[in-house]
């Protein structure tokens, strides 16, 4: 008896202590995010003074008018969002066309094609190399190299295929074929309705992949008119690294103009992942743990 | 003996015909599979395989007006350049340091949380703290930096206004060489901890609800299940999470280190990825590039196939 009622006063304690590690971790996750959107109708002085801390000091939407005005802003978001829509309806297209005949275990080339796939996520050409074959193919400075580049990801056709696998059964198949149903008529009118879950999670991860792709942008594409918000975003907010050689003046300037859009900026454009997140949270959640399935 | 025989008996006119026949049948069924496949090979082929037939220019002085195949061959010169250099050494320790900090403190932040979530018996409370820490993984690496750049800004920053008022003077996190590695580590543990977690939160979950009977009608405390039932019951995931993560420790991304880098923290900031890309990219040294990637990428498959071979003999765990 005496010893249970230790044991119970060790997990009381315990209970206590997981309670406030938790709490904190969450807090120092959450405060900066907080941080951000009070700052963004803050007086910049304020903020400068250090004085923010729970609650918006003179508020003001001067910030987010100041980035409506910005027009290199809008092009970027347009930019981004025709990225993100025609890419990722390419992504899901191809995946999935690669997906299932790899998931049909008695399709006699499935084999091969997993290797030959697979190869490619521990071997590459690197970045010259594919630089070079952008080149050759005329879609350096295209907004089709944001689109075609990234076309498939390997890991998400395993997580594709796995849940197909796991989702379709084998008599399913067998049954339509029974009723003269070939492959392309149960890809087209099987497959892809009855895959809506698998579908919302790569959306999701190939969505987020082409909202927050930056590097394609900065290697790829040189016009400003075809650049994503990510390399706009780079040269506003961190350009104090950027643009170090330009005269002091017009830096000070830049950077005065920054202070006053940067918290701002930070949430108009992690706005649309923010948004979808809450509603996507269960698919995505579920895809990692498919994904860890040995492929 | 017997194999001889069966080759003897295989070509006979009546076998061919069967396996004709079989082969014949297995086309009819699967030849629109291959047609649905076309496109991703495809692509494959252009946007993977094509680059690595380029690779080729790294054992080569390219010259653009002559291509890729009709450049001349110089053997490993650009290696031995790159060996050669008073950078080597820099890149290699600044690469394996930054991996291996970001293995050692990074690797275990998951489980941890992922146990203590997995201890917490007031649902909504866990799963809100899972909500938050999954957050910044969809962040972007842009928005992160900037994120670091405010808050550790030695002026304003946050950071350095709490570390005032505790008496400490101001950290330069972003300038100082010596701040780069830990300020990259732990943002990195900030962004991707909680997303990390949910690995293990599986695993655990996993484990058979008669082990923490079995151990609670013991009278184990929440220490001793832990210890004896939670650990145990994930480690071959996280065996598999560290062969994967080894297999990664000289493919450190180039985004994240190339937006933190600047002119004062380059002593330790310059990896070999952002090095590729100022030496391929910016000064147009395509071969000289192409062959320090290779290199990497090298290193980067013995290291991979070496961790999973000794994976694979030490515990039952292993990627292929």
């Amino acid at each position: 008896m005496v010893k249970h009622k230790k044991q119970s006063r060790a997990d009381l304690a315990f209970d206590i202590f997981n309670y406030t590690i938790l709490g904190l971790i969450g807090l120092m996750v959450l405060y900066p995010l907080y941080f951000i959107i009070i700052a963004s109708v803050s007086d910049p002085v304020a903020i400068n003074a250090g004085r923010l801390s729970f609650y918006p000091i003179g508020f003001n939407l001067k910030g987010y008018q100041k980035i409506f005005e910005e027009t290199r802003i809008w092009t970027a978001y347009y930019n981004t969002i025709f990225y993100t829509v025609v890419g990722t309806a390419v992504n899901i297209i191809l995946t999935m066309m690669i997906a299932y005949p790899l998931s049909r275990k008695d399709f006699f080339a499935g084999k091969a094609i997993m290797a030959f796939i697979m190869f490619t996520m521990y071997f590459s050409g690197g970045m010259i190399p594919t630089y070079l074959l952008v080149q050759s193919l005329h879609l350096y400075n295209t907004p089709w190299v944001m689109i075609l580049l990234p076309a498939i990801n390997v890991f998400n056709v395993i997580i594709a295929r796995t849940n197909i696998k796991g989702n379709i059964p084998e008599e399913m198949y067998e049954a339509a074929s029974i009723d003269g149903c070939t492959h392309f008529g149960f890809f087209f009118r099987m497959l892809m309705p009855l895959s809506k879950s698998i579908i919302a999670v790569l959306v999701l991860y190939y969505g987020v992949a082409h909202w927050n792709e930056f590097m394609n942008g900065l290697i790829y594409l040189r016009d400003q008119s075809l650049q994503p918000l990510q390399i706009v975003l780079r040269n506003i907010l961190l350009q104090s690294q950027v643009s170090a050689m330009g005269d002091i003046e017009s830096v000070l300037e830049m950077q005065k103009a920054a202070e006053l859009i940067k918290y701002g900026l930070i949430l108009v454009s992690t706005l649309p992942i923010l948004l979808v997140y809450p509603f996507l949270q269960k698919y995505f959640v579920k895809g990692v743990m498919v994904g860890s399935v040995k492929g | 003996m017997k194999q001889m025989e069966r080759a003897a008996t295989l070509p006979s006119p009546a076998g061919r015909n069967r396996t004709a026949a079989k082969m014949k049948k297995i086309w009819r069924r699967d030849w629109q599979l291959l047609v649905l496949c076309a496109i991703p090979i495809a692509y494959f082929l252009v946007f993977h395989y094509q680059p690595m037939y380029g690779v080729q220019i790294a054992f080569k002085n390219f010259q653009a007006n002559l291509g890729i195949a009709g450049s001349p061959w110089c053997g490993f010169e650009q290696f031995e350049r790159f060996f050669r250099s008073a950078q080597f050494w820099t890149l290699i320790r600044n690469t394996i340091s930054l991996s291996f900090m970001q293995l050692i403190l990074g690797f275990p932040m998951p489980i941890l949380l992922a146990i203590l979530l997995n201890q917490m018996k007031n649902e909504k409370y866990k799963r809100f703290v899972q909500s938050v820490t999954y957050c910044p993984h969809f962040i972007s690496t842009v928005v992160m930096v900037s994120m670091l750049s405010i808050f550790l800004s030695p002026r304003n920053g946050i950071v350095n206004t709490a570390l005032g008022a505790l008496g400490f003077e101001p950290l330069f996190f972003l300038g100082d060489p010596g701040l780069f590695r830990p300020t990259f580590v732990f943002s990195g543990i900030w962004q991707n901890a909680g997303w990390g977690a949910i690995i293990y939160i599986a695993a655990l979950a996993g484990i058979s609800p008669d082990l923490y009977e079995a151990a609670q009608v013991d009278g184990a405390s929440k220490w001793q299940i832990i210890r004896h039932v939670d650990l145990p019951g994930i480690l071959p995931t996280a065996i598999m999470m560290l062969i994967l993560d080894m297999g990664k420790i000289m493919n450190l991304g180039f985004q994240k280190a190339y937006l933190m880098q600047n002119n004062l923290n380059l002593e330790t900031s310059e990896i070999i990825a952002t090095y590729v890309y100022k030496v391929g990219l910016i000064d147009a040294q395509y071969s000289y590039s192409a062959a320090i990637g290779l290199f990497n990428n090298i290193i980067n498959i013995i290291l991979l196939v070496t961790v999973n071979q000794i994976a694979k003999k030490t515990t039952e765990s292993s990627l292929w």
